[in-house]
């Protein structure tokens, strides 16, 4: 069995029962960091640097979505060859009011997204060789996961 | 209000893809400002140059690069870097300069080659990079980001993909006579449309190319400006302003945007406190204003900015365009030159040369594509991790 690692060590949890990103949260003033922040808060009027992990909430609204129609230059690295297009999503977390993009899962396309809809965490593979599967984190529309 | 800068001389090379070497392209530039300024290149007594970085290219290190070419006169030299805002970086260094009285007369030159295709991050494994980062976790291109904003202007104000092709049918017509655009061809709106999709909702004739390119301007203390011109045309304000905390606007080349969980988001975003910090500094309001060149990296982006510079209320954009508002013979023509669809961008030369745009309209020297009266111009631009880039000229 290959071992699984994140695409970014400490960006995300990746236990298939439990997917969520790890931000981190100021002890100070309650700012909230994604990517993780872990030097000094970066609210100008707090700047405190007691900075703890916290797991983001994995459902949040759709703000934008695009699509990726041509294959991106390196160091992105194809799944499919050919390529295949993806859509990438900007999708609003309401408890953190924070936006965060990722990819969309396989099989849904830009036509079949809206914005405002809900969308939710899951895990998905972004490379993998004989020994290593990395782990990303996608969204994917509520009930419609691939 | 800030005391003005002259801008007594300005040059540019043609765009294109020439595949030289972008000294040579700055050079041109150089001479054709200095030749318009009136002054010698022995009497300039500071360079400014606009810097690019890519793959590590080693020659990317203008001031000296054109100094040296130029031939060495022991001028004081810098090199600025601030992406797409390079340009502007540049020019407000040279500003500064002359207004603590450093110097009298100084030379601004940006100038570029640019690889093919989508641009890309530096070569090499740099998992602390965000702008290698994104390439790699997300597969995000710069036309992700272009294709976010505009999906989200179609849902949230109604504008359509016909919208879009309009801002190019109108910048391809403005940039036909203007003998530094590399794209001079009418285009129609059905080529817009028809052309491939590469970022869902923009196609590749709404987003703009890379391009080999130079610009420069030869500025100078008022004082100095009088001794060669009666009436030159002056920098009223330069914004170089950053984000104000939490910035909740999804911005290349970043993951996400800050959280407003603790602080409130600012209530003017981003975007908006560019060209208003630009306003504050002239003393003048968006009604003022009567020529724009705005960094229309796609035809959706250009809307964005008739909001984000005041030219009308957020959401209004679309209706500005089909108007006709902002096409020369409007009441604000924007992007006169032809804009980034005529040019493609040229990173350190571009926010250069939409001064030098603005300075040929100021002075009644923009030839056929002249927008009348012009006495008030803005530029804006924004460079990649938090750069912002404005400026006012005046005449």
């Amino acid at each position: 069995m290959k071992t699984r690692v994140p695409a970014v060590q400490g960006w995300l949890n990746i236990d298939p029962a439990h997917p969520r990103l790890i931000g981190t949260k100021c002890g100070n003033c309650g700012s909230i960091f994604f990517p993780r922040e872990t030097v000094r808060c970066r609210n100008p009027r707090c700047g405190h640097n007691e900075l703890a992990d916290v797991e983001l909430s994995p459902k949040g609204k759709l703000w934008s979505f695009t699509g990726a129609e041509y294959q991106p230059p390196a160091p992105y690295v194809p799944r499919h060859d050919p390529f295949q297009s993806f859509a990438i999503a900007a999708v609003e977390l309401e408890a953190e009011k924070i936006t965060i993009l990722g990819q969309v899962v396989e099989g849904v396309k830009v036509a079949d997204l809206k914005i405002g809809e809900e969308m939710e965490l899951v895990l998905d593979t972004l490379l993998e060789d004989a020994e290593t599967e990395t782990i990303v984190w996608k969204w994917a529309p509520v009930g419609r996961a691939a | 209000m800030v005391q003005e800068v002259a801008v007594l001389g300005v040059g540019m090379h043609p765009w294109g893809k020439w595949g030289r070497n972008f000294v040579e392209y700055g050079v041109k530039a150089a001479e054709d400002a200095l030749k318009d300024a009136g002054v010698a290149w022995t009497d300039i007594q500071y360079v400014a140059g606009g810097e690019t970085i890519r793959n590590g290219y080693p020659g990317f290190v203008p001031g000296a690069s054109f100094a040296q070419a130029l031939g060495w006169t022991g001028a004081r030299v810098s090199s600025s870097y601030g992406a797409c805002a390079s340009g502007t970086q540049a020019i407000e260094a040279a500003r500064t300069r002359i207004l603590a009285g450093l110097c009298d007369v100084a030379l601004v030159v940006g100038a570029d080659t640019t690889p093919k295709g989508f641009l890309a991050p530096n070569k090499g494994e740099r998992g602390d990079d965000p702008d290698w980062l994104r390439f790699r976790v997300l597969g995000a291109t710069n036309t992700t980001y272009f294709g976010l904003y505009a999906r989200r202007r179609m849902s949230l104000y109604g504008a359509t993909s016909e919208d879009f092709a309009q801002v190019k049918v109108k910048n391809a017509k403005h940039g036909l006579t203007n003998p530094y655009a590399r794209y001079r061809k009418e285009v129609k709106a059905e080529e817009v449309l028809n052309s491939a999709m590469v970022a869902d909702p923009l196609r590749l004739l709404d987003i703009c190319a890379t391009s080999d390119g130079g610009a420069a301007l030869v500025l100078c203390s008022m004082e100095f400006a009088r001794k060669h011109t009666a009436n030159p045309v002056t920098i009223a304000a330069i914004s170089t302003v950053t984000p104000t905390y939490p910035s909740t606007i999804i911005e290349m080349p970043n993951f996400s945007t800050d959280s407003a969980a603790a602080v409130p988001a600012p209530v003017v975003p981003f975007r908006d406190s560019i060209a208003k910090a630009a306003y504050e500094e002239a003393g003048i309001d968006p009604s003022d204003v009567n020529i724009a060149e705005v960094y229309d990296l796609s035809t959706a982006l250009e809307l964005d900015w008739y909001e984000n510079i005041g030219l009308c209320p957020t959401g209004d954009a679309v209706k500005l365009l089909r108007d006709g508002a902002t096409k020369i013979g409007g009441r604000v023509p924007v992007n006169p030159s032809g804009g980034l669809a005529c040019f493609g961008e040229a990173v350190p030369a571009q926010a250069i040369a939409q001064v030098c745009e603005l300075t040929w309209h100021l002075r009644g020297q923009a030839g056929e594509r002249q927008v009348q009266g012009a006495k008030v111009g803005i530029t804006a631009n924004q460079g990649l991790f938090g750069h912002g880039s404005s400026v006012i000229v005046k005449k």
